[in-house]
């Protein structure tokens, strides 16, 4: 059955061209290098661009600064792109669908103005205040979504009325006593300066690994009992080691200054968990599905519209999240909240990790990925005492790097689809 | 042949305001039975074909199912009845790979998570079954030839368990070997007891797999042939409506054109 199975599977078309490796008869998922050249031909890499480039910047700023390498640096790079990291996964959100979210800058300063008048002025308590911003939030995303799937209006601009918008009730909810400090002392300000301890560091490092070692050998069972190629044992080791290096890594590191930080656990949390929707969940392959073909989607029965308003829902939910961080981070929400940059970073971010600005590829990795290498290149520039010139000058080359490949890539997957 | 057809159309007819597109058609499909639909461009072959996929309802005349009649109003009651029709432009997700293309909409789900495993073992069996070559079935769609894609496509239209297959054009864009796979394919759903509808401008392919060939003019039925008993000059005549037309004209110019069996290309 399992001989039969891959025999056909591992066969090749007799006229596809010659010298193209037949697929893996032995293992159905291509292992190692096969799938590297497989993927640099048919313009699917992934996040292997993002993870280079964010090692030669390592590098680069290491070799230029002593200093950059440090783990109070590091934890500070941590703690600083949590915030407009989450606000970036709910653009992945967006940009898989092959639309666009303008509005998240706006819609995140909206959330830490509320938030804060809610709790400082009013007295609502912070985590009941939390839940009312971010269902406020995203029932914004839900009007956004709802006014681009019934009107028929681009994304593009509906969202930009958003980000005007949303930025003028910003202030009218401020009102005239422009900013609002939230206490040292109170949730808000603990969720991002707070750290875990050493242990509990380590303990979540654990877990994290032998849950992802569960994961592949329960997956691997199960294909064995189904008959089905398995992953090759050198693969699965080889996976698990990455991810143990990693997180060992990055919990010595952060553990060696003040602990691991709570903020970059809650990003993490949200890229893992958003991730694990997209994936593995009927829900998130439909957000695949529209993102490649809507008319397909459309036919095969997919409720293309809900699916639509729900992820601009869950992208200015998300938004609000990063405003609350933000806000959290400065211990104060004001009108410059969400203002600046944040917009701009966040789609940015989400892009330079290898979200497709076409639709239907990427991943939530890439907001975690993408923040990293612009955080990095701010942290870098400030320990070389360098200015927002040439931080922004840097930013935009990475940014245009990053959109290049993936319209390359989209060509290469072209080339390779039409064949 | 099987006595009843199980899927039949009388009468039909179709307005489309000032156009009448069909008028009166009529034609049927027996379990196990390739019936190539033929006619010119604007002949009404995709009228008829969206009034069997309930995306345009006829006006007027009778569908039976398995010998009751029945109505098909939209998409959906034909899925119900058991048509699946693959249309030209294929419907797949050139991001997601073959497994998730082929239960797009209709993913085996367990304890809230999508099911994998059962759904790759599902698609290796279904393609297996069909003899459809591909290098995995975890490549992105988008890696597939032209004839590996319109495979999965029509394999996807058989997790329905439908009984008749309505095929849009199914060679229009592909190479010769590739056409051939296709071809081969076709005749695997013939095989298993499928009816099945080909729409095809290409008399090349509807000579090569069909049973059976239903001629459509200005919307009217212009001939029905057997294969085998019919000449291609015949197929020709009914579908320009002349014994003496613009390609037995170039026939006749043509010395030893007896192969040039493609019209409209």
């Amino acid at each position: 059955m399992s001989t039969a199975n891959s025999d056909v599977l591992g066969g090749r078309m007799p006229v596809s061209k010659p010298g193209e490796p037949a697929g893996p008869g032995a293992t159905g998922r291509p292992p190692g290098l096969r799938a590297v050249g497989r993927r640099l031909r048919t313009g699917e890499l992934g996040s292997w661009p993002v993870a280079i480039g964010l090692a030669v910047i390592w590098l680069v700023f290491q070799s230029l600064n002593e200093n950059f390498l440090t783990p109070q640096n590091l934890s500070n790079l941590a703690l600083q792109i949590a915030a407009t990291g989450a606000i970036s996964v709910g653009v992945v959100l967006v940009l898989l669908l092959g639309e666009i979210d303008l509005s998240v800058g706006s819609v995140s300063g909206l959330a830490a103005a509320t938030l804060a008048v809610l709790t400082v002025r009013n007295g609502v308590p912070d985590q009941v205040g939390i839940l009312i911003v971010v269902l406020i939030c995203g029932l914004i995303g839900v009007v956004h979504g709802l006014i681009i799937t019934k009107v028929g209006v681009p994304s593009f601009v509906v969202t930009l009325a958003g980000l005007i918008g949303w930025q003028g009730l910003q202030l009218y909810v401020l009102g005239p006593q422009g900013t609002i400090n939230f206490p040292y002392e109170g949730f808000v300000a603990w969720l991002t300066h707070t750290n875990l301890t050493k242990a509990s560091g380590w303990g979540l490092g654990v877990v994290t690994v032998a849950a992802y070692l569960a994961a592949l050998l329960l997956d691997q069972r199960r294909r064995r009992a189904a008959g089905l190629p398995l992953r090759g044992i050198r693969q699965v080791v080889f996976r698990v080691w990455l991810l143990a290096v990693g997180v060992a890594v990055a919990v010595a590191v952060l553990n060696a200054w003040r602990g691991v930080p709570l903020a970059l656990v809650i990003l993490v949390g949200f890229v893992v968990g958003f991730d694990l929707v997209l994936r593995r969940t009927r829900y998130g392959r439909s957000i695949f599905a529209i993102g490649g073909n809507v008319e397909a989607s459309r036919r095969a029965g997919l409720n293309v519209d809900l699916i639509r308003i729900s992820v601009f829902g869950l992208a200015s939910a998300m938004a609000a999240i990063g405003g609350i961080l933000a806000a959290s981070r400065v211990y104060s929400a004001g009108q410059q909240s969400g203002g600046n940059d944040v917009l701009l970073l966040a789609i940015a971010a989400a892009v330079i990790g290898g979200t497709s600005l076409f639709g239907g590829r990427g991943s939530t990795y890439a907001a975690l990925l993408g923040m990293l290498v612009i955080g990095s290149i701010t942290s870098g520039m400030l320990l070389l005492q360098l200015g927002s010139a040439e931080r922004f000058m840097i930013t935009g080359a990475v940014l245009l790097a990053a959109v290049i490949l993936d319209s390359l890539s989209r060509r290469g997957r072209r080339a390779s689809g039409r064949e | 042949m099987a006595p009843a057809p199980i899927l039949s159309l009388s009468g039909i007819s179709k307005r489309f305001g000032a156009v009448q597109a069909l008028t009166d058609a009529e034609m049927a499909v027996h379990p196990g039975e390739v019936v190539a639909l033929v006619g010119d461009n604007g002949a009404g072959k995709s009228t008829l074909i969206k009034v069997i996929a309930g995306v345009n309802p006829a006006d007027t005349g009778e569908i039976r199912w398995d010998g009751r009649p029945v109505s098909i109003g939209k998409p959906h009651d034909a899925t119900v009845l058991g048509i699946a029709t693959v249309y030209q432009d294929l419907s797949l997700c050139d991001n997601l790979d073959v497994v998730a293309n082929l239960f797009l909409g209709n993913e085996s789900v367990r304890f809230g998570a999508l099911d994998e495993i059962a759904m790759e073992r599902r698609a290796s069996e279904l393609l297996n079954s069909l003899s459809v070559r591909i290098p995995s079935v975890r490549v992105p769609v988008a890696a597939l030839s032209g004839g590996q894609r319109q495979s999965v496509a029509i394999a996807r239209s058989l997790l329905g368990e439908p009984k008749v297959v309505m095929l849009d054009e199914p060679t229009a864009a592909l190479g010769v070997a590739q056409t051939a796979q296709v071809l081969d394919l076709i005749e695997r759903l013939r095989d298993r007891g499928l009816g099945v509808i080909l729409i095809s401008h290409n008399l090349a392919d509807v000579k090569a797999v069909a049973d059976r060939v239903v001629v459509l003019r200005l919307g009217r039925n212009a001939g029905e042939f057997r294969m085998g008993e019919a000449t291609q000059e015949e197929i020709v005549q009914a579908i320009t409506g002349a014994s003496e037309n613009a390609v037995t004209r170039r026939e006749a110019r043509v010395v030893g054109a007896a192969g040039a069996t493609e019209v409209d290309r």
